[in-house]
């Protein structure tokens, strides 16, 4: 399908497959076996402009698109779900900064990341408030020109390798969802240290880990927008960043399709190519039409948000990243069915697309939240109307 | 008025033989409505064009296409005053490389055959006990330039005193190895002299009638070979790759003539300033010399095959080579590549593991006594050139090669 | 300081393969590309602006459609291009090829050094940058694979041997010819790619560059083809039958009859 994607966005395209083709694919399997951090892969990124693409220019950026982020995370991701989340994961994490910093914070901190110098995580999850991050324990006090700040915040991807971290904390307990504030740390802080790094069954190129704050005093300049709008820009954050989850999911549906077909048309049983069974045939037409409609979807989405910046898109957002993400995780599945026993060893990259493709479905938000979210933007419109 | 080469459109009848035989992409078929029987048009791309006149052979039967080659600025020179073969003796750190013995053999060939003396050229410091060896080997007359300036291999200094001596003596003929020394150099002794280089070449041959030497080499990456004459200019010059030709045999009762030549550095261009050698002493990997080779290729299917072309190779005491896929795919370093782009070897058996052949892969070991393949594809290039075709699993039949192999020293011992 | 670097567009020749019937190559689908070996001549002069500061310039002789191969040159990080273009080059060999790249860097006029690729993968000969060299009457080093120190004034620099390496220092300007050792090429840059869409691209003559006509193309060339054709095939050999077990013992015996083993 022609999306009419414009000159420079073909480019951003041409230049992540480039990419993924030469420099990712080969070490793809390297990075899922061993859980290495793909430091070799962001410097690539970087030196390619790919860090920047989602930062305005004058910060150093490309453009600051989120368009521009959901292309390049898309191709990435047709190859490898997993080392693509380093910059995915940092988009993440300096939304928040884009979102409500000042211009003082986001010339101090946007450039170093649009140039791919540091990498950025955003620490919300706690382990007692998942779905519910009103829960969370992480507390920041007050205390002269400094915030203290206590507690642990657990699944951070990019933790430990990152610089940058947007942290969320209850300033004011009493007041609920209207005490949380949110806060930049960077790493090195006294008191601010890392716990130990998750092993998980998919995207194992991505290092995740817990943050440990105890008494990290954080200068008070590091509050990111107004006390007690953590939560509001937390939300917004997570708004604008949803399409990069589905971007991955549909990167990783993409890849699966392909390698779907591909094998579909070169193995050979009962004497002919199995794509030319019905059975597999209509499977994979299944698989692409899903894959085009997500696509369609996520697109459509991203570019609405970049014609209306700073308009809330909780329900468009949310349907992208539910959609693709359940797309991914069907479109994985049978691709590892169509490659059989071949789909099922390691040898073959599709059962690693189906490890990869379930974390999309739970992580910045799980399916039943984003269905819940849906929902309730459904109830609100139409009582507005009324 | 430039070269001239068009189709002969009433002739042409679109059979595209010259389309596939132009070695550089240059003629497309067009469509001809207008024709009666509506038959294509072969079109010459100008700016591709190198007029080889490859197109011309394959149009024989219709005779369609048309080549005015213009003559060549006729220089200056006599081709009559020119005499001799030269072989440039390349040393290093006093050591006479074994590509000039080769040189001196397919040298002497010639020499005899164009009834003109052979002479080696010798360039070094503290090197003139050489030049009797290069006598033995079949040179009639050794020219020698024993200096310091030489003791390291400078381009600026080497060229400059061999090109002196060639404006001095004239040779018919100028012969190099085609290693890292002789084709830095040999290029710029060719550009100051306003004469032809031929790099690589495979054969020569020599045309009595003109004297021109038919210097044939690979191009495209050995996907095709190219005959290449110097008709206008002398000495015709090319470099030959180390393992072409054998090499001659020593005769220590040979007699010739040693020319002392005298050197004044103060005269010599030399602007480059030698400051070191830094010796390469990691197991040196000298598949050029080795009788016998075991080669691994995309067909090993992963890295971890080469333990097992390596086994093989140390049972057979020989050297482990691979193909340019494998060294691509990260499996093993550049110095085991054999090919247009490696090494060229010749041993005398050459077990090809998982290797299909490319062209490029044959023209490095063609020229091996006896080939092995072992391939899943028997249809794979490799299996053809082969005198011992093994179709099948490698990981089954190498293993049973080992034992036999093993087994059969064992009964021997 | 000011790099000049010379390519080559050449055909994808790692694709290329020969049909079996008709024993011509198959040319359907044979890309062109900047020739591999100067993509490390690139890379370095890129790396040696980011050093030292200055300019880098890249130049190619090929017909108009190697200007493809210029602007992705400049997605690389090089800050001009100028192609050498002109019916009259068409057939030049090595000689001509080296006069006509001089002549346009005599135009160029400052620089540097030159950056060559060690050869180009669909000639193989290694000649042209010494003969560019020479014909600029300046001294180079081929081979290099590393270069340890660079003032406006002279270079240390590294050259691959078969037995090491050997250590040269320079005067400049010069010219160098660079192996694959020197470095690992980098991606290009979403910059770059908008720098080589915008690029203005000169297009020079044989006119422009002052080429004496006697020079250059087929005319100036000392070398001819004399003919083309594809290499002669190994005549076939024996094919060995029976299990993995049988072949392995009937090679062996063969072997053995040879005296190889």
């Amino acid at each position: 399908m022609d999306y009419f994607l414009s000159d420079e966005e073909k480019m951003m395209v041409e230049l992540a497959r480039k990419i993924a083709q030469e420099k990712i694919k080969p070490v793809r399997e390297h990075y899922d076996e061993t859980e290495e951090f793909p430091w070799p892969i962001v410097h690539d990124l970087a030196k390619a402009d790919l860090c920047g693409a989602y930062i305005p220019e004058q910060y150093g950026g490309f453009g600051g698109k989120v368009f521009n982020l959901v292309l390049v995370v898309e191709e990435l991701c047709k190859v490898d779900g997993g080392i693509s989340l380093a910059l995915a994961a940092t988009a993440l994490g300096t939304f928040p900064i884009l979102i409500a910093g000042s211009e003082e914070q986001k010339k101090k901190y946007l450039p170093d990341i649009a140039a791919g110098r540091k990498l950025a995580a955003f620490g919300l999850t706690e382990p007692e408030a998942g779905s519910d991050a009103t829960a969370m324990r992480t507390t920041a006090k007050k205390e002269g020109d400094f915030y203290v700040l206590n507690g642990t915040k657990c699944f951070i991807t990019n933790a430990g390798e990152a610089e940058t971290y947007t942290v969320f904390a209850k300033t004011n307990p009493e007041r609920g969802p209207r005490g949380i504030s949110c806060f930049i740390v960077e790493k090195g802080t006294p008191g601010f240290e890392f716990g130990k790094k998750e092993k998980k069954m998919g995207i194992r190129a991505s290092v995740t880990r817990e943050l440990i704050f105890n008494n990290c005093m954080i200068p008070k300049e590091n509050l990111l927008g107004k006390e007690g709008h953590g939560l509001m820009v937390a939300q917004a954050t997570l708004d604008t960043s949803r399409p990069g989850v589905a971007a991955q999911a549909l990167g990783i549906a993409a890849g699966a399709l392909e390698e779907a077909i591909s094998y579909a048309r070169t193995r050979v049983q009962f004497g002919q190519s199995i794509s030319s069974f019905q059975a597999i045939q209509h499977m994979l037409a299944d698989m692409a039409t899903e894959v085009e409609a997500a696509r369609c979807l996520l697109y459509q989405t991203a570019r609405m948000m970049d014609a209306n910046p700073g308009k809330r898109t909780t329900k468009e957002s949310a349907m992208s990243k539910l959609y693709c993400s359940e797309v991914a995780m069907r479109v994985t599945t049978n691709a590892v069915q169509i490659l059989g026993g071949y789909g099922y060893i390691r040898e073959y990259p599709v059962e690693k697309m189906m490890r990869d493709a379930k974390i999309t479905q739970i992580y910045e938000g799980t399916s039943q939240i984003q269905r819940n979210e849906i929902a309730l933007q459904l109830i609100k419109e139409s009582a507005a109307k009324k | 008025m430039p070269n001239q080469i068009n189709v002969i459109s009433e002739k042409c009848v679109g059979c595209s033989l010259c389309v596939n035989n132009c070695p550089f992409g240059a003629i497309t078929l067009t469509e001809r409505p207008d024709h009666p029987k509506k038959l294509k048009l072969a079109v010459i791309d100008l700016h591709k064009c190198t007029f080889c006149g490859a197109c011309i052979e394959s149009c024989k039967k219709f005779g369609a296409i048309n080549l005015i080659k213009e003559e060549p600025i006729k220089l200056d020179i006599d081709p009559s005053h020119y005499k001799g073969i030269w072989v440039y003796a390349e040393q290093r750190h006093g050591e006479v490389s074994p590509v000039v013995y080769e040189l001196l053999n397919e040298g002497r060939r010639l020499a005899d055959k164009m009834q003109t003396p052979l002479s080696a050229i010798l360039i070094g410091s503290r090197i003139e006990s050489k030049a009797h060896d290069l006598i033995q080997h079949g040179a009639d007359k050794v020219y020698v330039f024993d200096d310091p300036i030489f003791f390291e291999f400078q381009d600026d200094c080497y060229s400059d005193i061999l090109s002196h001596l060639i404006k001095e003596e004239k040779p018919e003929i100028v012969l190099m190895g085609a290693t890292n020394i002789g084709r830095s150099f040999a290029s710029r002794v060719a550009a100051r002299i306003r004469t032809g280089l031929t790099a690589d070449c495979t054969a020569l041959e020599v045309d009595l009638s003109n004297r021109n030497l038919q210097q044939t080499r690979p191009a495209f990456g050995g996907n095709i070979m190219a005959t290449i004459l110097c008709p206008r200019h002398r000495p015709q010059m090319a470099t030959v790759r180390h393992k072409v030709f054998k090499p001659a045999p020593r005769d220590p009762n040979r007699k010739g003539e040693i020319i002392k030549k005298t050197v004044d550095s103060s005269k010599i261009i030399n602007r480059t300033k030698f400051l070191e050698f830094i010796k390469d002493t990691s197991a040196k990997v000298n598949l050029s010399d080795a009788d016998i080779i075991v080669s691994g290729g995309r067909g090993l299917g992963k890295p971890e095959g080469f333990k097992l072309v390596e086994e093989l190779a140390e049972a057979l005491g020989g050297a482990v080579g691979s193909s340019r896929a494998a060294v691509d795919a990260g499996w093993i370093p550049y110095s085991h590549q054999v090919g247009q782009t490696g090494r060229t070897v010749s041993p005398k058996i050459y077990f090809a593991c998982g290797i299909s052949g490319q062209i490029q892969h044959l023209v490095g070991m063609g020229s091996s006594d006896i080939i092995v393949a072992i391939n899943k594809d028997p249809h794979a290039p490799m299996m053809k050139a082969a005198n011992f075709a093994i179709e099948g699993d490698l990981y089954e039949i190498i293993p049973w090669i080992i034992k036999k192999i093993k087994k059969s020293r064992g009964i021997e011992a | 300081m000011h790099f000049i670097v010379c390519i080559k567009q050449v055909p994808n020749t790692t694709n290329v393969q020969i049909d079996q019937k008709t024993n011509t190559l198959k040319r359907e689908g044979v890309e062109s590309i900047i020739n591999p070996f100067d993509e490390f001549a690139i890379e370095e002069a890129v790396r040696l602006k980011e050093r030292t500061g200055g300019k880098t310039t890249v130049i190619t002789m090929g017909p108009p459609q190697a200007e493809n191969a210029l602007r992705e040159a400049i997605g690389r990080g090089i800050d001009n291009a100028i192609l050498i273009s002109d019916r009259a080059f068409a057939g030049a060999d090595t000689w001509a090829t080296s006069y006509t790249l001089a002549s346009a860097i005599k135009k160029i006029g400052d620089y540097d050094l030159i950056i060559c690729g060690k050869q180009a993968t669909d000639g193989d000969t290694a000649q042209v940058g010494p003969g560019i060299a020479e014909m600029l009457d300046i001294p180079h080093v081929a081979y290099v694979k590393k270069i340890e120190e660079i003032t406006p004034e002279k270079a240390k620099v590294e050259r691959m041997m078969e037995d090491g390496y050997d250590i040269i220092e320079m005067p400049l300007p010069s010219l160098i010819t660079v192996v694959k050792e020197i470095n690992t090429p980098r991606m290009p840059s979403l910059r770059g790619m908008m720098a080589s869409k915008k690029a203005q691209i000169p297009h020079w003559t044989a006119q422009e560059i002052n080429a004496e006509s006697t020079n250059i193309g087929l005319t100036g060339s000392p070398t001819q083809v004399m003919k083309i054709f594809t290499p002669p095939q190994r005549p076939g050999g024996e094919k060995l039958e029976g299990s993995p077990e049988e072949m392995a013992a009937s090679l062996t015996d063969k072997l053995k009859q040879l005296q190889i083993i």
